[in-house]
C-alpha cells in the first residue's frame, strides 16, 4: 500500500464496470488535492459543461491516510455546477480510511447511470445497484436504507445526496457518514447529474506495516501531541463554535445578511451556549482522536399530549453563522432546527443560509414577494426558514431554482446584486476586512481555508497590497501540500514541516519528505492550471457593494484599497501558471484535455 | 487475571484509535479490522458506538468449536489464544462466538483479543479498562469458600 505510483479505481456508471489504473506521479503530487487535479487533467474535459456524463467525480486521499492520526480527510474534485469550473471540496467522516483500506489512492467516477443507482466498492468487490426507490428520499432515510442494503457496519463509509443533489442544485452537498460534508460548490449536484444517489465504500483490507522501528515511534510522538498536550484543545473543547463570541467582539460576525457585524443578541448562540444547553456528545472522524464533531439535539413536539421526537445535529462555527447570525436567528435550538432541515434536504449549510439571508433582505425591500418565496421571510423567523430551506433544496419554483444556482444568479434576475453576500460563492463567516474579502473571492475554493486571509485581517490593519499578497501566496503553498496529504487542517499546528517530514520518512516516502515545498508549489500550480483551463478569470469576479458598507474593528472598507488588492492578487494568481512557472515545476508536459 | 473491558462505550467518539493500536502493536498490521477490538456504530452514527471485543468466556465456545485446537482456552481468567500455525481457517471459532468478537479477514484468518491491555492508553475518552474478569472473580470466591 506504500507505493511510488497511485492506485486508482475508475468506474463507469453507464456500464457498471470499472478498472484499476496505475497512475504515475506519487512523488510529484503526493495525493489528495494534487492527485485530484492530476486526475481531472487526465479524465476531465475542460471545455465541456459540468453535467456532461463524461466529467469525472474524483475522491482522493493522501500518502499518510490511515497511517497517522488526523490524516482523515478526502478531497472531492469535480467540475462545479456553481460556476462550471474545476472545484474541490474536503470532508472527513470515515471516507478517507474506507478508501485507504479498500486499497485505493483515489476513485474516479464517470458516466451516467441509466437509473438512480448506488455504487458499492471494497477491496474485493465493485457493484452498481439500481436504487430508483430512493428517488427524492432525504439524506437521513437514504442513509438508513443504504445501511440496511450493504454490510460492513463501522468500517465503511456511506456518501449520499438528498433532494438538492437530485435537483442538480449548485449548492447541493454530498453527505459523508451523517455528520460531515463535501459542502461547497455543488459536488452533490454532480452526483445527481450522474444518477448516483449513494456511494458505499467498504474498507476491508489490511496491510503490512512499514518494515522499520521508526514508524511506531513517530506514531506515538504524533499521538501524544494530539491527545496529551493542549495543542488541539480548542477543537475538542467548545469546538470552532468558540469563534462566534470572538468574531462578534471583533465586529467581524455577519448579522442579518451582513447589515451588521456585531450584535448583543450573540448570547443565545455562542459556543458556550451551545455546549451548555444543546451539546449531547462528541464524535470523531475515523482515525482522529481529537473528536471535534459536536452533536447538539433538536427536540420537537409533534402531537398534543407530550409526544416528542428528537434528532442529533452536528454544529460548528460556520453552520451557526449561516443559519444563526446571518439569518438573525438567536436561539440555539432554533438554529439547530434549521440546520436539521438543511441536512435532510442535502444542501450546503453555508451556501443555503447565506442565500436565504439575501432572499430575506430582498423580501423586506419588496424586490421579491410571497409569489417567489412561497413563505414570508423575516430575519429571526426560524419556522419560515425551515420551510424555505426545503423549497430551496427542491428548487420548488422558478425563484428557488434560480437561487439554487447561486445568489447572484437570482439577484441578476430579480435585482439586489448590491447586497448579495457572495465572495466567489456564498461567503464564509468572517467579515474581517479587505484581505478576507479578496482572498475568499479569488481563492481557489472560494473558502476561508484557502489561506489565512481572515487571520491576517484580525492581526493587521496596515494597508499594504504587496505584503498582503506575499502572505496569501506564501500561505497557500503549505496548505496545498497539507491538503495533498490530506491532513485535517485542524492538525496543522502539530503537522509542521518537521513533523510531516518525519512521518513521511518513517513509512518510506523519503522523496516526498525532501521535496515538500516544491510539491506544495507544484500542486498549487496544477490546481490553478486546471482551474484556468475551465474558465477561471479573476477579473470576472466582482465583490458586491455590501462589503463597502460594512464596518469592522478596522473601520469602514476602503474601496480603493480593496480594488487594488483584488487586482494585484489576481495578477499573482495568474503568475502562478505562467509559462516559466509551469516549466520550472515540470507541469508544461500536462496538456489540457 | 485482568481482561479488557469496554466499560464506558457511551463515551466513545468512534475514532478507532483502539483498533489501530491493537492492529499495529499486537498484529503488526495497518487496519481497523484485523484487531482484537473493533468499533461499529450500533445502527448509524446517531446511535453511538459499540465495541466488538472478546468477553473472555470460561469455558470458551470458540475454543470448543475449533477442530484443530488452534484456538485454545487461556490457562486462567477466561478467553483464548490463537496459534496461527495450527489454524486451518475454517472459521468455526468466529461462527461459535456469541458476540462476534472474532474477525475473519479476507483470507479467513481469525483475529481475537488476547487481553494484553495495550490498546487502553490509546483511547482518548477512557472507554476501555483492564478489569478482573468474571471468571477470575468466580475462581477467587470459590477458593475463599
Ligand atoms: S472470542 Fe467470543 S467465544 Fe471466544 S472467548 Fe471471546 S467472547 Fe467468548
Ligand atoms: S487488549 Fe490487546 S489484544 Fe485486546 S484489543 Fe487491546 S491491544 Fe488488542
Ligand atoms: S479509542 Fe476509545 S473513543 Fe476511540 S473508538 Fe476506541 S473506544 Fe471509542
Amino acid at each position: 500500500m506504500i507505493r511510488d505510483y497511485f492506485r486508482v479505481l475508475v468506474v463507469d456508471l453507464a456500464t457498471g464496470k470499472g478498472n484499476v489504473a496505475k497512475i504515475e506521479g506519487r512523488n510529484e503530487f503526493a495525493g489528495g488535492s494534487g492527485l485530484g487535479a492530476l486526475l481531472f487533467d487526465i479524465y476531465g474535459h475542460a471545455q465541456r459543461p459540468w453535467d456532461d456524463p463524461d466529467q469525472p467525480l474524483i475522491f482522493s486521499i493522501g500518502a499518510l491516510t490511515g497511517l497517522f492520526p488526523l490524516m482523515s480527510k478526502t478531497v472531492c474534485s469535480f467540475k462545479s455546477p456553481y460556476h462550471d469550473q474545476f472545484a474541490e471540496s474536503h470532508a472527513g467522516g470515515r471516507s478517507a480510511l474506507a478508501i485507504r483500506f479498500a486499497d485505493y489512492d483515489a476513485i474516479v467516477i464517470k458516466g451516467r447511470a441509466p437509473r438512480l443507482s448506488c455504487l458499492s466498492i471494497g477491496m474485493s468487490h465493485l457493484e452498481v445497484k439500481d436504487v430508483q426507490f430512493l428517488a427524492g428520499k432525504d439524506v437521513f432515510s437514504t442513509g438508513k436504507l443504504l445501511r440496511r442494503m450493504f454490510p460492513g457496519s463501522g468500517h465503511r463509509s456511506i456518501l449520499r445526496i438528498g433532494p438538492a443533489g437530485e435537483s442538480l442544485s449548485g449548492m447541493a452537498c454530498i453527505n459523508a457518514d451523517t455528520y460531515r460534508h463535501f459542502g461547497r460548490l455543488g459536488s452533490g449536484g454532480v452526483m445527481g447529474s450522474k444518477n448516483l444517489k449513494g456511494i458505499v465504500i467498504q474498507g476491508d483490507g489490511s496491510f503490512a506495516l512499514p518494515d522499520n522501528k521508526d514508524y511506531s515511534k513517530v506514531f506515538d510522538e504524533v499521538y501524544e501531541k494530539m491527545t496529551g498536550t493542549d495543542m488541539m484543545s480548542k477543537y475538542h473543547n467548545l469546538g470552532t463554535a468558540a469563534n462566534l463570541n470572538v468574531l462578534n467582539e471583533l465586529k467581524s460576525l455577519p448579522w442579518r445578511n451582513l447589515q451588521a457585524t456585531k450584535d448583543d443578541d450573540i448570547a443565545g448562540i455562542t459556543g458556550e451556549k451551545f455546549a451548555d444547553d444543546t451539546l449531547l456528545r462528541n464524535a470523531a472522524c475515523a482515525g482522529c482522536p481529537v473528536g471535534c464533531i459536536h452533536l447538539g439535539f433538536v427536540r420537537e413536539k409533534f402531537m398534543e399530549q407530550n409526544q416528542y421526537m428528537y434528532r442529533q445535529v452536528a454544529y460548528d462555527y460556520e453552520p451557526i453563522f449561516a443559519t444563526g447570525s446571518m439569518l438573525g436567528v438567536t436561539d440555539a435550538f432554533h438554529v439547530l432546527a434549521i440546520m436539521d432541515e438543511i441536512e435532510k434536504v442535502g444542501l450546503d449549510v453555508m451556501s443555503g443560509g447565506v442565500a436565504l439571508a439575501w432572499a430575506t433582505e430582498a423580501f423586506e425591500k419588496g424586490i421579491i414577494t410571497e409569489k417567489e418565496t412561497i413563505v414570508p421571510l423575516a430575519f429571526g423567523d426560524a419556522e419560515g426558514y425551515k420551510k424555505a430551506v426545503n423549497y430551496l433544496g427542491q428548487a420548488e419554483n422558478e425563484f428557488y431554482a434560480a437561487l439554487s444556482k447561486g445568489t447572484l444568479v437570482a439577484a441578476k434576475k430579480y435585482g439586489g446584486e448590491d447586497f448579495a453576500c457572495v465572495l466567489g460563492q456564498e461567503m464564509a463567516g468572517y467579515a474581517t476586512g479587505e484581505t478576507f474579502y479578496v482572498a475568499e473571492s479569488l481563492g481557489f475554493r472560494h473558502s476561508h481555508l484557502d489561506s489565512g486571509g481572515y487571520a491576517w485581517d484580525q492581526k493587521n490593519d496596515k494597508k499594504d497590497v504587496d505584503a498582503v499578497c506575499d502572505f496569501l501566496i506564501g500561505d497557500e503553498t503549505g496548505r496545498a501540500f497539507i491538503t495533498s496529504m490530506v491532513a485535517c487542517l485542524f492538525g496543522r499546528g502539530v503537522y509542521n514541516d518537521e513533523q510531516l517530514s518525519a512521518c513521511l520518512k518513517s513509512v518510506g516516502y523519503t522523496e516526498i519528505a525532501e521535496n515538500m515545498d516544491t510539491i506544495g508549489e507544484r500542486v498549487r500550480a496544477m490546481r490553478w492550471k486546471v482551474r484556468f483551463d475551465t474558465g477561471y478569470d479573476p477579473d470576472a469576479i466582482s465583490i458586491p457593494k455590501r462589503y463597502n458598507e460594512v464596518t469592522t474593528w478596522k473601520g469602514k472598507t476602503d474601496p480603493e484599497y480593496l480594488a487594488a488588492l483584488k487586482k494585484e492578487y489576481g495578477n499573482r494568481i495568474r503568475n502562478l501558471v505562467s509559462k516559466e512557472a509551469l516549466i520550472r515545476l515540470g507541469l508544461d508536459k500536462y496538456e489540457k484535455n | 487475571m485482568k481482561t479488557l473491558t469496554a466499560a464506558h462505550m457511551e463515551r466513545c467518539i468512534g475514532c478507532h484509535s483502539c483498533s489501530f493500536a491493537c492492529a499495529r502493536q499486537v498484529h503488526k498490521l495497518l487496519s481497523w479490522n484485523t484487531a482484537g477490538i473493533r468499533i461499529s456504530s450500533s445502527g448509524g452514527l446517531s446511535t453511538g458506538f459499540v465495541a466488538k471485543v472478546c468477553l473472555a468466556c470460561d469455558p470458551a465456545p470458540c475454543a470448543v468449536a475449533c477442530p484443530t485446537q488452534a484456538m485454545s482456552p487461556r490457562k486462567k481468567g477466561g478467553g483464548v489464544i490463537h496459534k496461527k500455525d495450527l489454524c486451518i481457517r475454517c472459521g468455526k471459532c468466529a461462527e461459535a462466538c456469541p458476540v462476534d468478537a472474532i474477525y475473519l479477514d479476507l483470507k479467513k484468518r481469525p483475529f481475537v483479543c488476547i487481553h494484553c491491555g495495550r490498546c487502553v492508553k490509546f483511547c482518548p475518552h477512557e472507554c476501555l479498562e483492564m478489569r478482573e474478569s468474571e471468571s477470575t472473580k468466580r475462581a477467587k470466591k470459590e477458593d475463599a469458600l
